[in-house]
């Protein structure tokens, strides 16, 4: 498997990291774009900020190799490599002002004083705060700290910039706001962006490709479509959005049958006829089935709980006919009302895009 | 699988940047200083107790000597035992304010912990002379005593109990601090009694408290050289002796053998406290809710009474000293007056010694307080190294097991050794200062960790993304922000400069006389009252240290306020 390794602007191959016994990282290859924004996804534990800090130099891997624009830059220590870093704790020096902090990376003899303080002024600028220059961390909200933060990692404008979960010590509102201004500086500076998170949604709203991790290895790496879409793995099915998991037996090599009811899949995997499969249906993927004309597979349901989400409203379904106890269904608000459905309805479904299928454990 | 990655080789090896070298170098030097200063001289010890007066290797005849010479060997039973009272006596007494100042709603707390603070202050001689004044053969409560001497096991514990006392207090309250105010809540709503509590609750939740403290009181009482120095008379034990044998007999090896067999007890409280400290931090971590005393008359009134006879005993003690030192002539003559404190025409040393023990005492803050935070700062932050860290560590640690008057004779074989191009420091300001900073290493270093344990430890990954030298982080932020704890180590190492007897006692020469010595000269000479007043020189000079030490803190939380606390 050789790697073009000037095509990507940075390349891990091979990597493996290992706590004495326990192995955090387990053989990650990984190639990133320069411009691109890459989110780690996975859940607490699953070795994110160990990958983050490897290529940051901050943790040593135990083996493997990274190049950063064709440079192989695997042992060179932190302060060797190109990077500007924010943590989820910002790490802010907390005595120094706002722009001692934001400047501190600037100070060296070579840069004339008042550049510094232009550069610390349009930085300042660029992150929304220019007025809170004199003021310390202490006095600032934690929204703004992070911003702060991500002025300081960017003064010295590094090439690469590492997030460890920026957003998770803020409240939700603050979270998507900065979600939104971090994105759009992102793209208006291009800087190439890694960004650790364990929230799937700040990972499909921000990222250009996401690497699904877990227990330390990469599940699954893709545009947050596919991996939205097309999840390669049971886990990474469960673990981003919602998913109804149903047990599956292969009927034909195109057929399945869950409970009685028979189904068209697109064969994502290879399958034995007989197999036990489990398919997976997201909520929205079913519709109330007068909406789908002549539906070959109607699905028999009763309503057991309703939950309002705003423009969305969420069923809680039991099928008989599918063997199902509990499944997840979204309709628009508008058709919810339409129907005039209500807890103990049953209602008849179809599925609008055919099962994927997982190998059945 | 797990085979395939155990075969495929070494791990990977960061290069070392500018900083890492630098910081790595620093470990090597501080370990260095601490090896010069503490393993050496203790190994110097060591090999000299095998060796016979011409330095010939003799084996183990040295320790047959010692014990089966019962006038030699008695001393561990008395140090034991001497050891042993004073830690249940000083346990039951600190316990007993600890819970008054923790669990009551009594008045006037303050008060009681600066009070039960004071003998922290002066030389472990004094509550000795105090004593002599109280109880000794013309002393004005000597009735009390019913024919019993002070001179003796009874001078000694009563002067150990408060010497330690403050120690136990400390560690004690802190334990009660930190244990779980929902347990009691939920006692009470049980209807538990009050004497229920305190056994199913209060003393579980304390325990590891307890024992600290009780490892920390046998440590400090089985070492400590003034008290029985003082007041111990004819009843020897293992601090004296060594002492005896290296001035009194100049039998360097016996000294030696005495030593070893100090070190062993010191040594090996040490290393049990150091486990159950650990425990003690994982319970400290956990998120205890703190426990708000309810009013009850009648406790809240009884544990006033106990904390008032508490002050009354330590107070008295220093007001003892303090009389005694202005008193002309004790008992003949009871006028007032400053003639004691004419030092210079007493042998000791006279004012020279005081303003000596202030010069070492000044410079020992400023010294070891740089070398021990840089120590423990690089030894915190540096990348990877862990061996390093580990062995330096356990330098760092040691100091605390070797006992005073050990370290000290070690010092004289080491330092006073003709092959050793060092010899030259022996008697001189140097040895002393270094002698008190390796002394008192491990608490400060202990102090420094905390504070630096407290600061995130993400800064420096910053500083390193950003391309700046460590050494521009741990001045423009470490420092500012750790400000308060290096105070804290400063005046620590300060207090006990000027205190300290025990390892000083060996290392001073005719021109570099020590207060604290002065007042064990003095003492020895016969000289008492002028012993008592240089003693509360000592007092007041570490008091008013402490005062200082106080407002400072203060200003500086004023003026660092801005950026300390949310606005
Ligand atoms: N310094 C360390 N020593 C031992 N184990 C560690 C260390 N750092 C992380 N780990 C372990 O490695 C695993 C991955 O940690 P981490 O990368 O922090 O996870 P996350 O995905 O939540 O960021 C966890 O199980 C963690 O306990
Ligand atoms: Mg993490």
């Amino acid at each position: 498997m050789s790697i073009n390794k000037a095509s990507h602007y940075l390349v891990i191959e091979n990597l493996t990291k290992r706590f004495g016994e326990f192995v955090a990282l387990q053989d990650i290859n990984l190639n990133i774009n320069e411009s691109e924004f890459v989110c780690f996804l996975g859940p607490s534990g699953c070795g994110k900020t160990t990958l983050l800090r490897a290529i940051a130099g901050l943790d040593l891997q135990s083996s493997g190799n990274i190049f950063q624009a064709g440079k192989d830059i695997s042992v060179l220590p932190p302060s060797g490599r190109d990077f500007g870093i924010v943590f989820q704790s910002y790490a802010l020096f907390p005595n120094l002002t706002v722009a001692k902090n934001v400047s501190y990376g600037l100070e060296n003899a070579k840069i004339p004083k008042d550049q510094i303080n232009k550069r610390v002024n349009e930085l300042l600028e660029m992150v929304g705060l220019p007025e809170k220059a004199n003021a310390y961390p202490a006095n600032l909200s934690g929204g703004q700290q992070q911003r702060i933060a991500l002025a300081r990692a960017l003064a010295t404008s590094p090439s690469l910039l590492l997030l460890d979960e920026p957003l998770s010590a803020l409240d939700a509102k603050v979270r998507v706001f900065l979600r939104h201004e971090i994105k759009q500086l992102q793209r208006k500076l291009g800087v190439t962006t890694i960004m650790v998170t364990h929230d799937q949604e700040e990972a499909l709203t921000m990222a250009d490709r996401i690497v699904v991790m877990k227990q330390g290895v990469i599940e699954q790496i893709g545009s947050p479509n596919e991996i939205y879409q097309q999840p390669k793995s049971v886990f990474v099915a469960d673990f981003i959005g919602t998913m109804n998991f149903f047990e599956a037996q292969v009927m034909a090599d195109n057929q399945i049958k869950i409970g009685e009811l028979q189904f068209e899949h697109d064969s994502n995997i290879d399958t034995v006829v007989g197999e036990r499969v489990t398919a997976a249906v997201r909520p929205e993927e079913f519709v109330i089935s007068q909406q789908v004309e002549s539906s070959e597979h109607k699905i028999e349901a009763t309503i057991r709980e309703i939950e309002f989400l705003g423009s969305l409203v969420r069923l809680r379904l039991s099928s008989k006919q599918m063997q199902a106890k509990s499944f997840i269904m979204n309709i628009e608000e508008r058709m919810f009302r339409a129907n005039a459905l209500d807890e103990g309805d049953t209602i008849s479904l179809s599925v609008i895009t055919s099962p994927r299928l997982y190998p059945h454990d | 699988m797990a085979e395939a990655i155990a075969k495929s080789g070494a791990e990977l090896k960061q290069k070392l940047s500018r900083d890492d070298v630098l910081m790595r170098g620093l470990i090597a030097v501080v370990g260095l200083y601490l090896l010069v200063t503490l393993v050496l001289p203790l190994y110097a010890m060591l090999s000299k107790s095998f060796k016979d007066h011409d330095g010939n290797f003799i084996g183990l005849a040295n320790y047959i000597e010692y014990f089966s010479t019962p006038a030699l060997s008695a001393s561990i039973v008395n140090s034991l035992f001497i050891a042993s009272i004073t830690t249940f006596i000083t346990l039951t007494l600190a316990f007993g304010l600890a819970y008054g100042l923790m669990r009551s709603n009594m008045p006037f707390k303050a008060f009681f912990k600066i009070v039960a603070m004071v003998p922290i202050l002066v030389p472990s001689l004094l509550p000795g002379i105090a004593l002599v004044y109280l109880f000794g053969r013309q002393g004005f409560m000597n009735w009390a005593l019913f024919g019993h001497d002070i001179y003796g096991p009874i001078g000694i514990v009563i002067a150990e109990v408060f010497f330690t006392l403050p120690h136990a207090l400390i560690i004690l309250t802190t334990a009660f601090s930190i244990s779980d105010a929902r347990l009691y809540e939920a006692a009470q709503v049980l209807n538990a009694s009050k004497f229920k509590i305190f056994w199913t609750v209060t003393l579980p939740g304390a325990r590891y408290g307890v024992i600290s403290a009780a490892f920390v009181v046998f440590t400090l009482a089985i070492t400590d050289f003034g008290a029985p120095k003082v007041i111990g008379g004819d009843f020897n034990v293992l601090a004296t002796d060594i002492y005896k044998q290296v001035i009194g007999q100049q039998n360097f090896e016996m000294g030696a053998v005495v030593s070893v067999v100090l070190l062993i007890p010191a040594a090996l409280a040490f290393f049990v406290d150091r486990i159950v400290q650990k425990k003690q931090v994982a319970l400290l971590t956990s998120r205890a809710v703190a426990y708000e005393p309810k009013p009850n008359k009648l406790f809240d009134h009884c544990m006033l009474a106990y904390a008032i006879l508490f002050s009354v005993f330590i107070l008295g003690m220093i007001a003892v000293c303090q009389y005694a030192a202005l008193v002309k002539f004790y008992p003949y003559n009871l006028s007032l007056s400053l003639k004691n404190y004419n030092f210079d025409l007493m042998d000791g040393g006279g004012w020279a010694a005081y303003w000596n023990s202030l010069k070492m005492a000044g410079l020992t803050a400023v010294i070891g307080t740089c070398i021990i935070f840089v120590g423990a700062y690089v030894v915190e932050k540096v990348r990877g190294f862990t061996q390093g860290r580990m062995l330096f560590q356990f330098l760092a640690m040691l100091p605390m097991a070797v006992p005073g008057l050990v370290l000290g004779l070690a010092y004289i074989f080491f330092f006073n050794s003709p092959a050793n191009p060092l010899n030259t420091l022996y008697h001189t300001m140097a040895i002393l200062v270094i002698s008190t900073i390796t002394h008192f290493y491990t608490v400060s270093h202990l102090t420094a960790t905390t504070a630096l344990k407290q600061m995130d430890s993400e800064f420096e990954d910053v500083s390193a993304s950003l391309k700046q030298p460590v050494f521009k982080m741990f001045r423009q932020v470490t420092v500012p922000v750790s400000m308060p704890a290096i105070l804290d180590i400063s005046i620590y190492l300060f207090v006990n400069a000027m205190t300290t007897v025990s390892a000083v006692v060996f290392l001073y020469g005719p021109d570099t006389n020590l207060a604290s010595v002065a007042v064990l000269n003095m003492d020895d000479a016969g000289d008492i009252a002028p012993a008592a007043a240089m003693g509360m020189m000592i007092f007041y000079t570490a008091a008013g240290v402490k005062l200082l030490h106080y407002f400072s803190t203060l200003g500086l939380y004023k003026s660092t306020q801005r950026w300390r606390s949310k606005s």
